[in-house]
């Protein structure tokens, strides 16, 4: 089997020798898998996101992603990689203000070099695979918040990543808004995307992973495949 | 006094000072040396801004000193001429002799004027005895400021004269007059006694006229009182105007300089602190907001945030006075000996006002943001930062993405139009620091053009006397200097020296053909020709000029022309602008000029058909082709040498050729530029150095706080898979318009105030200026003058660039 995320021994400390915010801790994605990662706060999730984010870096043990050990990279190589094999949805969108719905989306794809007529159609595509074809023009702010959203799982998806990861997707959403974004995360599942997805959303878990995780001070205290895959 | 007392509202501004390191640094270094510049340029202007003027006012200066035969005309009649009409005040008659003491080691002093006076003060002309006390009986005298030094301190004694015997004087005190009336001062009864049959007493008196601001105008009040008095008893005369122009002449052509720099820097100053201090509280909104929500009230959140601003802006202010002294003391030095005994320091209102400015703009530009944060809803303020922003500069991000440009780089582009106020500050900083840029390289070229315009015989490699000086003949080590008339201080031509006689002699002249001859003869000369000064008159204008002769092609040795064209042939002339002003002439017009050579005077008509750029004799000089005058010979023979051909063997094999003639042979050193252009360089060279440091950390501050501001956004695209280099590629592009922008802006007004302020400088100076001084950019240097404004710019964004680029994603959108 095909790991996409392989975690060996990790330990993040934060300042000093005290209990480690997360770890020990091993763990392996398959490719296709979408995994939750869910737990209270402070219990390690968003620490292991930006881990294998490429955000932040282990005090101790490795990461790899798609093949490769990132926690030696520097941080231009991170940002490449990041970029190339890596989408990100956050809480609260991040989207850029000042850019266009359309702008927004194309960005990573730019900024890997591609001029901005050939990520245009790729774009396209996505926005009109998410349904949001006709803000194409429009600023994030006009929009709703499963809008951006959607928007912001766009931009996660130009450079078609091998991993897509998401930290509480549907956090700041109303109910109605969540449910769009959960079913748009698993249509993306089922055409084969790898996704690592942080909630407090059991719901969500229970409804959409593959597998589960449950995070309790920084450690796997519960790793159970989901009830379809039961 | 709110419910939260002045302790939680200290603690909220300590607090405030404390947690923003860097912009209070900031603050104070941009407000330090905005403070300090503005000292340096407010002590020029105020030194610059016609010194002579203020103390002649303030002395009641005399528009007209005269001074009269004592033995033709009555001291009665003298005051009489006190009452003619357009006379509106008058002191003396004063008994006045002239006097040339000896110092009591030997050295004697110039002539001195020495005036009798009873005090200091005399209605007109109220000296300012600057130090030691007014005489008050015999053997006292009192000397001008403009003697002062090692030899006549106070109490340094003097000798009326080097005749045995002769009377002893006691320096008792160092007197300054505006219109230098006199050199020396004693009691009335002193001066009467230090007369002589030899030497008579004259009388002085002294005038103020209703109207004397021209030279026609106290002619025509001196000629009221010749005509008031006998015939002949008027013995000379001096106007307040010649001592005006003596006084300021050396510093007149700095004053436009000193004035364009000051009116930099205080604009400058300005809009740095003004920029730095609205935009640090702006970007305080979120805080403030937070404040208000735990109970601050309005007054308080402004009190705290302009105080804020006034802690570190104070320090800044007390550190900028005392660098700002620091700087301009020296500065000021020098152009205090260029004024003569004019007294310049730092003048105290200068050290109350500019701080209180600064104190009063940081006050104002705190204010402004501030009372807008305590207007601001709660809600609205904790908003701030979080919500989205209000959309300015997007038709930017919507151009910029258009560009065939990295996406980093277009998106930086676009980014200063989100802040137009910030952009235009920044914008305004960056040109003005390349305006200063531009017009302290273009002046500092300016100057040293002049400095190499001046005496371009000396620019010769070699110089041959047709007559050597009479020590050239006394046995003297070798590249000892000599000096030849009209040639120029150099090395001689080395060797034992000649013997004495030889064919000519000491101060006689070798024949020009054989002086020809043996220049031509001599291997390595490329060029010479041959050049003789003299005196001169020329019809119609009194005085004397200098008359320079030149013979051969003259053209290597030819002034800088301002218009028209040198002398070439004989019948031709060319003269300076003040020669042109002085005597109402134009090119194309003829003059009479009389020179009076070793055969009497020969009167020929020249032509003007060039005016050119030579101050010496105060512009009254007329270059002309010697051909014109038969009498006149060549005493000087500049001469070039082929590439390669040492100067000093060149000299020592012509010097033996010429010295058993009577000859001599000199080598010209380079002796660099005047110390007054050097001077006025160290100058140019320190304020703009302030200048464009200042520029350089407004552009520093905006973008700190520009980054600050968007470090949510560099967060995102981090996290997106921007790269480091990509982060400070955005936040450096995010000023490159600006610097290119304000060197656009720039570079054409420092151009344009080159060309305002150095014709000025010249003007002052009495002189037009020649092209080689006036148009000294070239379009490379003003291709780098204009990336200048790109690199002040670069400089100040590059620190907050690298921040933004090392600061680590996950953090940067944990703070988020």
């Amino acid at each position: 089997m095909t790991h996409v995320i392989e975690l060996d021994g990790v330990v993040r400390r934060y300042g000093g020798a005290g209990a480690p915010a997360l770890g020990p801790l091993d763990l392996r994605v398959a490719q296709g898998e979408a995994l939750a990662v869910t737990g209270p706060s402070g219990s390690g999730k968003s620490t292991l996101l930006n881990l294998v984010a490429g955000l932040d870096k282990p005090s101790e043990g490795t990461v790899t992603v798609d093949g490769r050990r990132i926690d030696r990279l520097g941080e231009h190589a991170l940002a490449r990689f990041r970029r190339e094999r890596i989408g990100m949805v956050f809480q609260f969108f991040n989207l850029l203000d000042d850019l266009t719905v359309a702008d927004n989306i194309q960005l990573p794809a730019q900024l890997t070099g591609t001029a901005r007529r050939g990520t245009a159609a790729r774009a396209g595509e996505l926005m009109d695979l998410l349904g949001i074809g006709r803000h194409a023009r429009a600023y994030p702010g006009r929009l709703s918040g499963g809008e951006r959203q959607r928007v912001a799982v766009a931009r996660a998806l130009i450079n078609r990543p091998a991993l897509l990861l998401a930290d509480e997707p549907t956090g700041a959403l109303d109910t109605a808004s969540g449910q769009d974004v959960r079913e748009l995360l698993g249509e993306l599942h089922r055409g084969g995307q790898t996704i690592v997805l942080v909630t407090h959303d059991l719901a969500l878990a229970e409804s959409w992973a593959s597998r589960t995780i449950h995070l309790v001070d920084g450690r796997i205290a519960a790793d159970t495949p989901a009830r379809a895959a039961r | 006094m709110s419910r939260l007392g002045t302790g939680a509202l200290a603690r909220v501004i300590r607090a405030g000072v404390g947690r923003r390191r860097v912009q209070t640094l900031v603050v104070a270094v941009a407000t330090m040396m905005a403070v300090a510049a503005a000292v340096v340029a407010g002590s020029l202007m105020v030194a610059a801004s016609a010194p002579f003027d203020h103390a002649f006012a303030h002395q009641h200066g005399a528009h007209l000193a005269a001074q009269f035969d004592a033995s033709a005309v009555g001291e009665a009649e003298l005051r009489d001429t006190g009452e003619l009409p357009g006379v509106t005040a008058s002191a003396g008659p004063f008994p006045s002799v002239a006097l040339q003491p000896v110092g009591a080691d030997g050295p004697a002093l110039p002539t001195l004027t020495v005036v009798g006076r009873p005090g200091p003060e005399a209605g007109v002309d109220d000296l300012d005895l600057r130090a030691g006390r007014w005489p008050t009986k015999p053997g006292e005298i009192v000397l001008s400021t403009s003697f002062a030094g090692p030899a006549t301190l106070l109490g340094t004694t003097l000798r009326a004269s080097d005749e045995p015997g002769s009377q002893t004087l006691t320096v008792v005190g160092l007197a300054a007059s505006s219109g230098r009336t006199a050199d020396a001062w004693a009691t009335p009864e002193q001066v009467r006694a230090l007369g002589s049959a030899d030497n008579p007493v004259t009388l002085q008196m002294l005038y103020r006229f209703a109207a004397a601001a021209t030279d026609g105008q106290v002619a025509a009040g001196r000629g009221e009182i010749a005509e008031a008095v006998p015939e002949g008893a008027l013995l000379g005369s001096q106007s307040y105007l010649d001592a005006k122009r003596a006084a300021e002449g050396n510093a007149a052509p700095t004053i436009p300089f000193l004035m364009a720099f000051g009116a930099l820097g205080i604009a400058m100053s300005v809009i740095i602190v003004g920029s730095v201090v609205s935009g640090a509280v702006g970007t305080n909104l979120r805080r403030i907001g937070i404040l208000k929500a735990l109970g601050f009230t309005p007054g308080e959140v402004v009190r705290a945030y302009v105080a804020q601003a006034l802690i570190p802006a104070a320090f800044g202010v007390a550190l900028g006075v005392g660098l700002g002294n620091l700087m301009a003391v020296p500065l000021l030095d020098d152009t205090e000996e260029a004024y003569g005994d004019t007294s310049l320091s730092v003048a105290w209102w200068v050290d109350l006002l500019v701080p209180a400015a600064a104190l009063l703009v940081v006050v104002a530009a705190a204010l402004v943001p501030a009372l807008r944060a305590g207007r601001l809803p709660t809600v609205e303020a904790i908003a701030v930062g979080r919500a989205p922003r209000s959309g300015r500069g997007r038709w930017a991000h919507r151009l910029a993405g258009r560009l065939p440009l990295p996406r980093a780089v277009t998106y930086g582009l676009a980014s200063p139009f989100a802040h137009p106020v910030r952009a235009v500050a920044m914008l305004l900083a960056v040109a003005f620091g390349t305006v200063t840029a531009t017009f302290a390289v273009g002046l500092t070229t300016s100057l040293n053009e002049v400095g190499r315009a001046q005496d371009p015989e000396e620019r010769a490699a070699v110089t041959v006397l047709a007559a050597a000086p009479p020590e050239a003949h006394g046995p003297r080590p070798p590249a000892e200097a000599t000096e030849g008339g009209g040639g120029g201080p150099g090395g001689s031509a080395g060797g034992a020296g000649g013997s004495a006689g030889g064919a000519g002699g000491p101060g006689t002249a070798v024949e020009p053909a054989r002086v020809r001859a043996a220049i031509e003869s001599q291997q390595g000369t490329a060029s010479y020709y041959g050049m003789t000064q003299g005196e001169a008159t020329v019809a119609g204008s009194s005085g004397r000029v200098e008359l320079v002769l030149y013979e051969g092609d003259s053209e290597s040795g030819a002034y800088a022309m301002i218009s028209g064209h040198w002398p070439g042939q004989a019948g031709e002339a060319a003269v300076p602008t003040r020669f042109l002003e002085r005597t109402g002439t134009r090119l194309g017009d003829t003059i009479e000029v009389g020179y009076e050579g070793p055969e009497g005077t020969e009167t020929r008509t020249l032509r003007i058909v060039g005016e050119l750029f030579d101050t010496s004799n105060d512009g009254m000089r007329v270059h002309a082709a010697l051909g014109a005058f038969t009498t006149a010979q060549p005493e000087v023979y500049p001469v070039e040498l082929d590439p390669g051909v040492s100067p000093n063997e060149y000299a020592e094999a012509l010097a033996a050729v010429l010295r058993p003639l009577g000859g001599d042979v000199t080598v010209n050193a380079d002796e660099g530029l005047e110390d007054t252009i050097l001077i006025l360089d160290a100058m140019a060279g320190l304020l703009t150095l302030m200048l464009v440091s200042v520029a350089g950390l407004g552009v520093l501050n905006s973008v700190v706080l520009d980054t600050r501001e968007r470090v949510h956004d560099l967060g995102v695209c981090k996290a997106l898979g921007m790269t480091p280099r990509q982060t400070v590629l955005l936040v450096l592009s995010s000023v490159a318009v600006i610097g290119v922008l304000g060197g656009l802006a720039g570079v054409p007004a420092g151009f344009a105030l080159h060309h305002y302020v150095v014709p000025v400088m010249g003007h002052a100076a009495g002189t037009n200026l020649p092209a080689s001084v006036l148009d000294v950019y070239g379009a490379l240097p003003l291709t780098c003058l204009g990336l200048g404004g790109v690199l002040i710019a670069l400089l100040g964004a590059t620190l907050p660039a690298g921040r933004a680029a090392r600061a680590r994603t996950g953090t940067v959108l944990r703070t988020e």
